[in-house]
């Protein structure tokens, strides 16, 4: 494919992404404690010396190059400044493709990096593990040196000799990589562009990177020297190195682990206060119900205390978002999935959940997309030939709007106007939505129901109404494949995500994006609205989960920890954590609040499509391609972390133990769940294409 | 793909480029059926697929497209002029786009949530690198890619259709229908519903479920020992339960094997001795599969040399050892089973080994089951039995000596009933285990039991009057031992004498005995129940009272055609019994000779006008007077005409089927 990196122009999203800020972060974390991030005028300059550096470096102006780092007062560039510090370079592209260009002795690359590996392997064991990321990147940029100096025969060589040393996550890319095998095959290499453009991020202990230093100071090799400037960033920290464990549980992702600075953004992950809501329903519901009137009106009570309560410390202020108005309707439908709360059974690891299946049977097609209404009625899917297909999963049948000579005859002030404005002529069990030019990746009901999103192969979102079963706005932007697209809890802003590596987000009477989203190095391939509508979390094929502030577009968490692609999040009741899997068949549990991994769920022997949590957030369920629905017990990790909350646990990813959280694994016969939703009263509804053997 | 065609110097190839992938499009639509291909093995495939060996350095094996592969497919689009240096540039370019698209279709193939990469993902991912795709590769059918005889060639067959023919075709695809959503419950509150399979078996556990099947339908004793013995201990054998009760129901499709039904039954054996098992919901499906050994018509069972009874013997005894074990956990269970013998039993086209499994499945469920249902029977069968028996035409012969095999069997269940008696009258301890049928659950007397007790003491207040009073008679009808010997004796004559003369007191099977039994070859006598070495034990003393001449109102006994049951008169005389001795003494206590009653029987039976006639040794009875002896000769007479061996009406079992989870899904 060619290169979609290269549509995306707006980049105010990112904090991390650009090589520009990613030097400044270098300056910031140098070894030496510059403490640049208080010496903000300087950084400028820095950044321009650097550049003019590199710009002298290129040209082979070596003794300029000279005069000027002498003049500058910075390091020799072949010295032993050791480490990221200095390097600088500008965002040109080309700039930084020619860095590859050497004119070291290419052909003792394998005596480098054999000796690189061999002083790794006999360092102290508390290093090792540390140490041990740096092959990975070392590994990557020598070959591409080699191949873009044209030395295909070693680079083969060196390919071959190495590779299979490499992690196992780290194949899927090497894989990619493998094809590149001449400087004509590096353009249009996406992963190519991404390490040439972008730096690798270690994250050490100041021991263990003094011994790197140690080691760097000893033996000169240049060429190693340079890619360690030019195309890593070591993040050092004060404190014990990490084990094996640890460096493992936040490696996996393409460019590295997330550096410290990227998760130190405060999160308001808090849900804001319920607006109180004074619909004038109670009246019919005691029409119903007299005897229970007393009993009714103190469960009111409770809740509005409840709601009284909920002034989080941590949540948003209520003006943070613009956000659309509650309607009546929206009203009405709040305190009606209030009600059916009432009646939720709650789950824990005594108590598991019923499973109601959704299979959905003839459908050759291939389904690609399934999505649920959040009042759990109506049941969204999208197929591999373009069309969707709405079926209503409640005794309510589907109908269209009337005609516009019959509406026009109704009365408008009446109080069942939208009932009125419905045929029940045409009323049907599923309706089909053609419009698509190509399968059909997600789709996502608004909350009144109203209206649907789906996102398609053709590079286009859809908008399209539940009143008329037609297509209302063609949202393009993604120009290339939109893998999911999300609605946001209160409707209006939606989110999408696709191939161009963009999230954008969007108005649904807007037809440009209100904010994109950029900083993924590969596919953004699902989406998840916070509950609080301040955030949006994306997954991507880069193997990373990152977190996006709707107000000003920047990334404000990027967690790391996948080994393959994630495909699927799911956010917790309560809006502090955040699950995601994907085809590396683990489900990662985070916390958003400080971007730490809590917990590693393994079970599944396939990708993983599905998550949910349950309405209390007590329990996750998750469901993939290998036919079976997995219970997992997340509250015992609540309960672990409730009492450790401390701070000094942040730079270390110390996943909780608490020993095997499934609870439970059941098997459908030939289904794979492709979706898993909770109803208001906590019975979990999947959903799948039964697959014929 | 852009950028060779964008590269000038490339252009003139492009055509080749797209012949090549066409190839290779079809190639990767034939392996179809694999799971996501890796790209390089995908390119491995394709190397080979064209002729040309892969780069064999290193570990990680590229393929190439050789160059010679580029002119050859130069050459067959009318290119001739390909230099040596452009067909290798080509080659090397098409190897690395082909990976390159290949991996932009496997993203396709995630995103769609599959785990198959079909052709369609390779073209999405041509049309989004600006190419053509390939046309007609899109059907979901695996396409045949096959080698040549004599040359190392690969081609895939593209048979010609004929279109005319294909447009006048009469038969219309069918439609596939609208797509439909169907609900249904996969789990409730946590528990498996069974809407999907069983739950996810380690690898472990499968191969354990492999190795533990091989051994037992494989040949070697050893190995069948080793299986069995730890399928009877090991308690992780709990989450294969199904799949080995599932194994286990197989005999349906094996019946033709007497070695193999036996060692599945040792299974169904060794399941229910395990202590660590639950069996639950499979006990059903369990007993149907036992059921089936005791009466269907095996195949096994048309060759005579077969020993099939030993088969149905051995079913029954494990029949009874499930009941005991835990047939009070299936409700219904053990009304039901009674039933459906009697079914097979009245049923007159069933083949005799039939009856014969009827009659020793109702033995094993014991005396209870054989006092009420095969006793009652007795009247109508046995002339049909007899007319069998008397049968001289060697045609028949086959039949005659099954017919005796029956006769065997019923001798031996008349022999139970009768040691039961003689055993419930003398040792009132035994009561529950030895009267009642063994499968009545000592832990879960019920409340008739009880109220007949209650009754009984009255009578024991009655009956205190001494043994002269005569205090066995019984107002509630139940047949009492003397009847029942005579009635029996009619039928059987002195073959029953000998039995339940011979002083070797009846003690039901003792459960650790056949237990431990691996080899169920048990002959139908009465070696079918091992007998435990018990003191002897009296009849109560009104019996010999009875003996000394006193004449036993025949009239006011009730007729056997009557269904009469009622444990409560036993009870009487146990109570009283009890009552009178010491515990300690009872043992020593001894009995009067059966004889006794031997001659008060035949007394009778000559009162009532019985001819007894004795054919080889046997001595059978043809009750002339009983209309429903003339009955059942008036059937038996009807049903000669039924073919029995030949055809053979088929009747379902009687449990109702349980769920069986498929093989396929385990392995």
């Amino acid at each position: 494919m060619a290169d979609p990196n290269r549509t995306v122009v707006v980049t105010d999203g990112s904090n991390d992404a650009s090589a520009v800020s990613g030097a400044a972060a270098g300056v910031q974390s140098s070894p030496k404690g510059e403490k640049g991030a208080g010496t903000d005028p300087s950084k400028m300059d820095q950044q321009t010396l650097a550049a003019v550096l590199q710009f002298l470096k290129n040209n082979k102006l070596r003794d300029a190059e000279a005069a000027l780092r002498r003049e500058a007062k910075l390091p020799d560039g072949n010295g032993d400044s050791g480490g990221s510090s200095r390097v600088a370079t500008s965002g040109e592209v080309s700039l930084v493709l020619s860095a590859y260009e050497s004119e070291g002795d290419l052909a003792r690359y394998c005596e480098y990096y054999n000796s690189l590996s061999s002083f790794i392997e006999s360092s102290l064991d508390a290093h090792k593990h540390e140490l041990g990321c740096l092959l990975y990147p070392v590994f990557i940029h020598m070959y591409l040196q080699l191949v873009y100096n044209r030395h295909e025969k070693e680079a083969h060589k060196f390919f071959n000799r190495f590779s299979v040393e490499q992690e196992d996550w780290h194949q899927e890319d090497l894989r990619t990589l493998s094809t590149v095998k001449t400087r004509e095959q590096m353009e249009g290499n996406d992963l190519m562009d991404t390490f040439r453009s972008s730096k690798f991020v270690l994250r050490m202990s100041r021991d263990s990177y003094q011994s790197l230093r140690r080691y760097l100071k000893q033996n000169e090799h240049r060429e190693l020297l340079s890619i360690l400037q030019d195309h890593l960033f070591i993040d050092v920290f004060d404190g014990v190195p990490r084990n094996r464990e640890q460096v493992q549980a936040t490696s996996g992702a393409m460019m590295g682990e997330a550096r410290r600075d990227a998760n130190k953004v405060k999160v308001l992950y808090g849900l804001p206060k319920e607006p109180d809501i004074n619909v004038p329903l109670d009246d019919d519901d005691e029409g119903v119900e007299g005897e229970d009137k007393p009993k009714k009106k103190k469960q009111k009570k409770d809740l509005l205390l409840n709601k009284n309560k909920k002034a989080d410390p941590n949540a948003p202020p209520p003006s943070r978002i613009p956000l659309p108005e509650l309607k009546d309707a929206d009203k009405l439908e709040k305190v009606l999935s209030w009600k059916e709360g009432l009646k939720r059974v709650p789950l824990g690891r005594e108590n598991l959940p019923s499973i109601c299946f959704y299979t959905l049977a003839n459908a050759y097609q291939n389904v690609s997309a399934v999505g649920v209404s959040e009042d759990s009625s109506l049941l969204a899917a999208g197929f591999e030939d373009s069309n969707v297909r709405v079926w209503s999963l409640s005794p309510q049948r589907l109908r269209t709007m009337r005609n516009a000579s019959e509406l026009d005859q109704l009365d408008k002030e009446a109080d069942d106007i939208v009932e009125r404005m419905m045929d029940e002529k045409t009323a049907a069990d599923s309706w089909l939505l053609h419009g698509h030019t190509g399968p059909v990746y997600s789709t996502s009901f608004s909350p009144d129901r109203e209206q649907l999103l789906t996102s398609s192969e053709d590079g286009t979102v859809r908008l399209w109404s539940l009143h008329t079963y037609s297509n209302l706005v063609v949202y393009k932007g993604h120009n290339y494949p939109v893998w999911d697209v999300q609605f946001s809890p209160t409707g209006y802003y939606f989110v999408s995500g696709g191939h161009d590596r963009v999230a954008r987000l969007w108005g649904t009477d807007q037809f440009q994006p209100i904010r994109m989203f950029v900083g993924h190095y590969s596919d953004v391939t699902c989406i998840q609205y916070h509950p609080n509508s301040n955030y949006v979390a994306t997954g991507s094929s880069d193997r990373t989960v990152r977190l996006w502030d709707v107000l000003n577009g920047n990334c404000v968490r990027v967690m790391t920890g996948h080994k393959a692609a994630v495909h699927t999040l799911a956010w917790s009741p309560d809006g502090r954590y955040l699950a995601s899997a994907g085809v590396d068949k683990n489900v990662l549990l985070w916390d958003i609040a400080y971007g730490r991994l809590l917990a590693e769920m393994k079970g599944h022997t396939d990708p993983i499509y599905s998550l949910c949590f349950s309405r209390e957030g007590s329990i996750l369920a998750s469901g993939g391609i290998d036919n079976t629905v997995k219970i997992w017990d997340v509250q015992k990790v609540f309960e672990e972390i409730a009492g450790s909350d401390d701070l000094t646990s942040l730079d270390r990813a110390s996943l909780v133990e608490v020993g095997s959280l499934l609870l439970g694994s059941f098997q459908t016969k030939a289904t794979p769940v492709l979706k898993l939703h909770f109803s208001h009263r906590n019975l979990l509804l999947g959903c799948g294409r039964y697959q014929h053997s | 793909m852009v950028s060779s065609a964008q590269n000038g110097g490339l252009n003139f190839d492009f055509r080749l480029l797209c012949v090549l992938l066409e190839f290779l499009a079809k190639t990767m639509q034939n392996m179809n059926d694999s799971h996501a291909p890796l790209p390089s093995q995908q390119s491995a495939e394709t190397t080979s697929a064209s002729g040309a060996s892969a780069s064999t350095s290193g570990e990680r094996k590229f393929a190439q497209i050789p160059k010679e592969s580029v002119k050859a497919h130069a050459e067959s689009i009318g290119i001739s002029e390909v230099s040596g240096d452009v067909s290798a540039m080509v080659a090397e370019d098409a190897c690395y786009r082909l990976r390159e698209v290949m991996q932009a279709s496997c993203q396709f193939m995630r995103h769609a949530k599959r785990k198959r990469l079909t052709a369609e993902d390779f073209n999405r991912a041509l049309r989004w690198s600006n190419v053509e795709p390939m046309y007609g590769h899109n059907s979901p059918d695996p396409m045949v890619f096959r080698p040549t005889k004599d040359a190392e060639l690969y081609f895939y067959e593209d048979r010609e259709i004929n279109l005319t023919e294909f447009a006048m075709e009469t038969i219309l695809p069918r439609n596939p229908g609208e797509t439909t959503v169907k609900a249904q419950w996969l789990v409730v509150e946590g528990r498996d519903k069974g809407a999907g399979s069983s739950p996810a078996l380690s690898e472990e556990l499968v191969q354990y479920y492999d190795q533990v099947t091989r051994a037992i339908l494989g040949g070697n004793e050893q190995l069948i020992k080793t299986a069995l013995a730890d399928l009877r201990t090991n308690s992780r054998v709990s989450a294969l339960l199904p799949y080995f009760v599932y194994l286990v129901g197989e005999v349906k499709s094996i019946s033709h094997d007497l070695e193999a039904l036996t060692r599945l039954l040792q299974t169904a054996q060794a399941l229910i001795q395990n202590p660590h098992l639950y069996l639950g919901p499979y006990l059903k499906q369990l007993v149907a599969s036992v059921m089936y050994c005791i009466l269907e018509p095996l195949a096994a069972s048309i060759n005579p040399l077969n020993d099939h009874w030993a088969l149905r013997d051995y079913a029954a005894r494990l029949l009874a050892q499930i009941c005991r074990s835990g047939c009070m956990s299936v409700e219904g269970l053990q009304k039901q089973l009674p039933l459906a013998l009697q079914k097979v039993l009245v049923d007159p086209a069933r083949p005799l080994c039939s009856h014969y499994g009827a009659v020793v499945g109702l033995t094993a469920l014991g005396s209870k089951a054989v006092e009420e249902v095969l006793y009652p029977q007795l009247g109508t069968y046995w002339p049909f039995l007899q007319s069998w028996m008397e049968d001289r035409t060697i045609s028949n012969a086959q039949a005659k000596a099954d017919a005796h095999r029956v006769q065997g069997a019923i001798l031996s269940a008349a022999e139970l009933l009768l040691k039961t008696y003689q055993q419930s009258s003398s040792d009132p301890h035994a009561e529950s285990s030895h009267e009642s049928s063994p499968n009545q659950s000592p832990h879960h007397p019920d409340a008739s039991d009880f109220t007949i007790g209650t009754f009984g003491h009255l009578l024991e207040s009655s009956g205190t009057a001494g043994p002269n009073s005569g205090g066995h008679r019984r107002d509630k009808g139940p047949v009492p031992i003397t009847q029942m010997y005579s009635d029996l004796y009619s039928f059987f004559g002195d073959s029953l004498a000998v039995r339940v003369g011979n002083g070797a007191p009846f003690v039901p099977a003792k459960e650790e005995e056949s237990d431990q039994d691996v080899e169920p070859i048990i002959e139908a006598g009465s070696s079918a129940f091992p007998s435990v070495q018990v003191e002897r034990v009296d009849l109560p003393p009104m019996l010999t009272f009875a003996g000394n001449g006193q004449p036993i109102d025949l009239s006011s006994m009730p007729s056997t055609s009557e269904a009469t049951h009622t444990t409560g008169g036993r009870r009487t005389s146990k109570r009283r019994q009890s009552s009178k001795e010491s515990p300690k003494s009872k043992r020593a206590r001894r009995a009067p000779s059966m004889s006794d009653i031997f001659s008060l029987s035949r007394a009778s039976q000559r009162k009532r006008d019985i001819v007894v006639n004795i054919r080889g040794g046997r001595q059978v009875g043809k009750k002339k007077t009983k209309p429903g002896a003339l009955l059942g000769a008036e059937l038996s007479r009807l049903c000669r005409r039924v073919p029995f061996v030949g055809k053979r009406k088929k009747v379902k079992t009687l449990p109702g089927k349980v769920l069986q989870p498929s093989m396929g899904m385990l392995l």
